[in-house]
């Protein structure tokens, strides 16, 4: 069977009535979660180093010395959970056509008039700019961490590029939580699309709404499945 | 402990006998890491300052010896590389070092050895309590003195970034940062610095500021009158002045002492990352996280309806039967 264009080989039509799609299988959904508690983690433990009036939230690891040791290990931890999700998602994150309409129709997203909208594949540009967005930063708080990582690479770069380290990684982290604040209030705002993480598959009408050319091309695709 | 100790003027004079309490208190200090609105004290200490004359040194290092003893670490025995440097460079364990430099002179053609001890600089605006994350970890004395208080120390390495001098390290053990406290605990109780005491030429003493600047500006004096032109004092404005401070017999050129910088400051990225980075990115995420919130709760959902789940029935039905026929 030919690779498909706007779906993942494993995505597939779980029912018809009502309809489900499975959009996530149980492996990227264990790797997202990993991710994301790695990320709230280092969100917690790093506000903590940037701004002392947030010191009090060491107090979660047991203290500023666990924080200090903690942060860069669970950083590791997220770096390369998040390349293993790389792998898995990076192909329908690729720009097409259809993100150049949905982003001049910025407007009809917002009010959610999706009617307007082109149809779309698995991902509309706003997740696609969490994706890249997610992957350039987490790169960037990787390399500058280790940079700044006292305890096992004190010695790696000189003061000064230390400083510039420091103060990028403060930026990108900044960055990067403006980033995850936009996805997670996506995911609650747009109904029925936490469900994707969690059981894994979302409505026929959701897929419908959000991401028709995925759904036609797994319905498509479902006929010609052998075991029917 | 019916007395305080008076506050010391001179790094000479011997400790009293009879037992004597701390006059450098808790409430003498005059800023603390990470923490805004620092009560000031009622009362300001006479500032003090170690002058280290570097004309006047001859390479002993019985300075380093005092602050061993005094301190009571214990400095790795290292390999001999072929330097006078002992140890390599400072490090947890060593808080001051001879630094040696073989200079030749090009006015001269002269070899001149340039002996340079190193160490925290004290400093009226320090990089490091700018830097620090760890509230109460670093705190400045009203007499000067930069302190690392290490039970609140985390060992981040925050301020070997901040420092303009590359002076903090931290163990490999406890992971906290040490330095040089210009004997801090000897000063509570009227002493001057183990370093001065044991310095045998006086390149290193200890008094008020005011009197070291004093007797620097003598030394600057003599040093001209013997033909070096270019004497001066190392008390580099751009950090406000330090409290340990050199007279140097080519004060032009600082860096030729191993490189003591030429014009330290805390450095702009310190200053933008510790200023309006962490002001203006903790209003941007606070603002965004709240707006998200509010907005999540009472703006209208992106819902979907019950025409289009038909719709999607419909589209998976007609595909199937698309087959079927």
């Amino acid at each position: 069977m030919a690779r498909p264009i706007y779906a993942e080989p494993g995505d597939r039509i779980e029912s018809v009535k009502p309809v489900t799609v499975s959009r996530y299988r149980g492996f990227i959904r264990a790797n997202h979660w990993i991710t994301a508690l790695s990320l709230i983690l280092l969100l917690v433990s790093g506000l903590a180093f940037f701004h002392p009036s947030l010191y009090f939230l060491t107090g979660l690891f047991g203290g500023g010395q666990n924080a200090r040791w903690l942060h860069p290990i669970i950083g590791v931890v997220l770096f390369v959970s998040f390349m293993v999700m790389f792998i898995q998602l990076w192909r329908l994150n690729l720009p097409t056509p259809d993100d150049k309409a949905w982003l001049s129709q910025i407007g009809d997203v917002v009010k959610g008039n999706e009617e307007n909208l082109p149809e779309l594949g698995k991902y509309n540009a706003g997740q696609k700019f969490i994706f890249w967005g997610m992957t350039l930063l987490i790169v960037v708080l990787i390399v500058t961490g280790v940079m700044i990582w006292e305890q096992f690479f004190g010695e790696l770069v000189t003061i000064p590029t230390r400083r510039i380290a420091v103060l990028t990684h403060a930026l990108a982290a900044v960055a990067i939580i403006l980033v995850f604040i936009l996805h997670v209030y996506a995911a609650f705002w747009t109904r029925g699309t936490l469900r994707a993480m969690t059981r894994g598959t979302v409505t026929g009408g959701w897929a419908y709404r959000h991401h028709r050319k995925w759904l036609r091309e797994l319905a498509g695709r479902r006929t010609r499945g052998p075991a029917e | 402990m019916s007395e305080t100790a008076p506050q010391p003027k001179t790094a000479a004079a011997n400790p009293p006998v009879q037992p004597i309490g701390s006059n450098l208190l808790p409430s003498d200090v005059v800023r603390i890491s990470a923490t805004k609105d620092v009560p000031q004290p009622t009362r300001q200490l006479e500032k003090v300052a170690k002058l280290i004359d570097v004309s006047k040194c001859i390479g002993c290092k019985a300075c380093q010896s005092a602050c061993i003893e005094w301190n009571d670490t214990k400095p790795e025995v290292e390999e001999n590389v072929g330097v006078y440097e002992n140890p390599h460079d400072l490090t947890p364990n060593m808080f001051t070092l001879m630094r040696f430099t073989e200079w030749v002179n090009p006015e001269t053609d002269n070899l001149e050895w340039l002996i340079r001890k190193d160490g925290c600089m004290h400093c009226e605006d320090p990089g490091c309590l700018k830097a620090c994350p760890a509230p109460g970890a670093i705190v400045q004395y009203s007499n000067g003195i930069v302190d690392f208080i290490h039970e609140n120390c985390i060992g981040c390495g925050y301020c070997v970034t901040g420092c303009p001098f590359d002076i903090p390290r931290i163990s490999k053990v406890d992971h906290k940062s040490y330095k040089c406290t210009l004997c801090s605990d000897r000063v509570a109780v009227g002493q001057g610095p183990a370093c001065a005491k044991a310095c045998p030429t006086q390149a290193i003493v200890f008094g008020t500021k005011e009197d070291m600047i004093a007797h620097a500006n003598e030394r600057v004096e003599d040093l001209k009158s013997r033909g070096y032109a270019n004497a001066g004092i190392y008390d580099p404005a751009g950090v406000g002045g330090t409290h340990v401070f050199y007279v140097l017999h080519h004060a032009d050129k600082p860096s030729i002492y191993d490189g003591l910088p030429d014009e330290p400051r805390i450095s702009p990225v310190v200053e933008g990352w510790k200023g309006v980075t962490k002001t203006a990115g903790l209003a941007v995420m606070g603002v965004a996280a709240v707006g998200a919130a509010i907005h999540g709760i009472f703006a209208r959902a992106n819902k979907v309806d019950a025409h289009e789940e038909q719709e999607a029935e419909k589209l998976v039905r007609s595909a199937n039967d698309g087959e079927n026929v």
